[in-house]
């Protein structure tokens, strides 16, 4: 015990006294941990209440559930309540039913003798424990499957297809010399310039246009092209040597076969840092799809959720439960290969 | 020592059934990979041929054409033509999407947009709403800009220190950048309503509780907040890198000299960080003007238009209301991009500048 005291506490190449900057970043980062995490762990348990519970003030930290007990002559089991007696003293009983202001009890252990009390005299009998109606019920009832099944289509054909188009596109700018080569350059670190935002109107006819409105690779095409991701497998590429490839041209090896047999494989670790980046932004696009989408069965999650959450009757508990399953692949980003991005991010200042 | 090495051999392989396993798996892995992989090499199998037909045909001339136009071909379809149609459609009038069923009408929307009596006041101006969006906009980019930044900067030099778990924490910070911004709005939507966490919070204090986003200043207040926590962990990592790449040399000298540390910092830190503080400015300004997805999602724009951004103003005009207008739209989102390209032409600049300086 006391020895993790000392290796909390030690500090390096201070003589291990404690100065006030010390206190002051420990407090700074513990309370960032608590700002960052916090919210995403008050959803999660948010999202295991029940809709009377959600609608609760003040809410309870943990979700709980009320207890239930079979009473004989019912088919159900029926809600628990400890009820404050009239001379003072408390009882669980269960509710059979509640008519206005007062509610008809029985206990449990006597189920023939009914007694009506004030429901201002009970409360219910709780326990921590999880409502799983919220994660099975969007599957079963709502589009939430389908909302599903598209992000996954849309995140998985945008990310092998940006893989594809932008390593030929940065192999051919990184290992050949060709005219109009800074020319093709500029423009793509020109499109760097215009987000989407600023094109809204006119990508939206030329999707149409081209007939992919309300389909999902209207979604996907116009995201594959992306500049970051041109330039981050040029630049990795750049660091490949050039005798390689002309030791596999003596081979006869054809240009194809030198990106798709030399090229391709050393650029893995480039590759999969590209891969991960176009799987977050896909499954978190939200601006294009919300244009491009119209027909309900089309929807994203991303899209399906804030449908559902502008609806007039905000279900909650079923948002919660949906925005938890959205969030599931980013957390597994984040929990497995959080370390790619960053160092991908430090390295080329990109996102 | 020897003893030890024969006993985790022997933890390693106790039984027979086990090796077995272990063998079986061992020939089961390649297998697996290879039917993963199936797909790809028979397609491999079948590019090649054609390939080296083109190659044959067009010379490496060719080849490098084929590797290129995929890509730029979409970049031309989904980015240039939009580009250029843009200034097409801001010079068109009436509710239709389709160009050709559009009437010209020169610079009368770039009029209706610009037609104000006094710019610092929204009400005056004929299209109120474009100038409410930037004001709010405007506004919006100076808080959160000034926000983010400070706290990034504070965060990457708390991250700097040599400190215990600082790998933790600085994954800790990137957290809710990987989070999509309808899961951000959404989770800080639940949080800020009347029997959300944050009243909670506040009645433990003896505060009434408040409908935080039904209030201007607070849904506005809200919007900057959250969009900082969304964001910041991507900043704090890029002044994290450039703080990284100040030589330790100079701090040690600095330490000989016993010099104090409100001194190294001015000095030292913050003259060596400023390209790449800079190159953050300019990025978080960019971002900021582009604000959207979840602010949209956080407070659809209200209550009434105190948190309505120029993209919603877009959006909305463009496709989501009733009196649709493209070619405002389009003349609006080229105002916007005449801004960003201010902006990115800076960042460009200064980026060029910080790398000069770290080769330097």
């Amino acid at each position: 015990m006391s020895t993790i005291l000392t290796f909390l506490t030690r500090r390096r190449g201070h003589g291990g006294r404690w100065h006030w900057t010390d206190v002051a970043s420990w407090v700074w980062l513990i309370g960032g941990t608590v700002l960052m995490f916090g919210p995403a762990l008050w959803l999660i348990s948010s999202s295991l209440k029940d809709p009377a519970q959600l609608a609760e003030f003040p809410p309870t930290l943990l979700p709980y559930v009320q207890q239930t007990a079979a009473v004989e002559g019912h088919d159900t089991p029926l809600p628990l309540f400890t009820v404050t007696m009239e001379d003072g003293s408390t009882r669980d009983l269960a509710q059979v039913r509640r008519i206005g202001a007062n509610a008809q009890m029985v206990d449990p252990g006597d189920p023939d003798a009914q007694i009506s009390v004030r429901i201002a005299d009970r409360t219910p009998v709780r326990d921590v424990g999880i409502a799983h109606g919220n994660y099975t019920d969007p599957f079963l009832h709502f589009d939430f499957f389908v909302y599903l099944r598209n992000s996954v289509f849309v995140t998985f054909f945008a990310t092998i297809l940006t893989l594809f188009t932008n390593s030929m596109a940065a192999f051919a700018l990184s290992k050949y010399r060709f005219r109009g080569r800074d020319a093709v350059l500029l423009v793509i670190v020109g499109t760097l310039m215009v987000p989407l935002s600023v094109i809204l109107v006119p990508l939206y006819s030329v999707v149409s246009r081209v007939g992919l409105l309300d389909s999902l690779w209207g979604v996907i095409l116009p995201t594959i092209a992306t500049p970051t991701g041109v330039f981050l497998l040029r630049q990795y590429m750049l660091t490949i040597p050039d005798d390689l490839l002309e030791a596999a041209r003596m081979d006869h090896a054809s240009e194809w076969q030198i990106y798709w047999r030399i090229i391709l494989p050393l650029t893995a670790p480039a590759l999969a840092v590209l891969a991960i980046f176009s799987v977050v932004w896909r499954w978190n696009d939200f601006l294009w799809p919300l244009v491009v989408l119209s027909r309900r069965e089309l929807y994203t999650l991303q899209i399906g959720l804030n449908t559902y959450a502008g609806e007039l009757n905000v279900q909650w508990h079923y948002i919660l439960s949906m925005t938890v399953v959205t969030m599931i692949p980013v957390v597994l980003v984040f929990v497995f290969l959080q370390r790619f991005i960053t160092t991908g991010i430090a390295g080329a200042g990109v996102k | 020592m020897e003893n030890e090495i024969a006993q985790v051999k022997a933890t390693a392989a106790p039984e027979g059934s086990d090796r077995r396993l272990r063998r079986l798996r061992d020939r089961l892995g390649p297998l697996l990979r290879q039917v993963v992989l199936l797909p790809l090499v028979l397609i491999s199998r079948a590019i090649d041929p054609v390939m080296r037909l083109i190659q044959a045909k067009a010379g490496t001339g060719g080849m490098i054409a084929v590797f290129l136009i995929p890509n730029m071909a979409i970049f031309g379809i989904f980015v240039i033509i939009p580009i250029i149609l843009n200034f097409v459609y801001s010079f068109t009038g009436g509710a239709e999407i389709l160009l050709d069923q559009r009437a010209w009408v020169g610079g009368q929307q770039y009029e209706r947009l610009t037609d104000c009596q006094n710019y610092l006041d929204p009400l005056s101006c004929r299209e109120d709403l474009f100038w409410r969006a930037a004001h709010n906009t405007f506004f919006f980019v100076l808080f959160q800009v000034s926000l983010m930044v400070s706290v990034s900067m504070i965060t990457a030099l708390i991250l700097n220190r040599n400190m215990a778990g600082r790998g933790f924490f600085r994954a800790v910070f990137f957290f809710p950048v990987l989070l999509s911004p309808v899961v951000v709005g959404l989770i800080w939507r639940w949080i800020l309503q009347r029997e959300g966490l944050l009243n909670l919070i506040v009645t433990n204090f003896g505060a009434e509780r408040v409908v935080w986003l039904n209030d201007r200043f607070y849904a506005f207040a809200a919007a900057i907040g959250v969009s900082t926590w969304a964001h910041m962990g991507f900043f704090t990592l890029i002044l994290l890198a450039g703080l990284q790449a100040i030589p330790k040399d100079l701090y040690e000298a600095a330490e000989m000299d016993a010099t104090p540390p409100a001194r190294v910092f001015w000095r030292i830190t913050l003259p060596l960080l400023g390209p790449n503080l800079a190159v953050v400015l300019v990025l978080a300004l960019i971002r900021g003007v582009q604000i959207f997805d979840e602010a949209y999602v956080l407070t659809g724009g209200g209550p009434g238009t105190a948190t309505m951004f120029m993209t919603q103003y877009i959006y909305e005009v463009g496709f989501a209301s009733l009196l649709r207008n493209p070619g405002l739209a389009a003349a609006a989102s080229i105002l916007m991009g005449a801004v960003l390209v201010v902006l990115t032409l800076m960042q460009l600049g200064l980026s060029r500048r910080a790398e000069k300086a770290r080769e330097r």
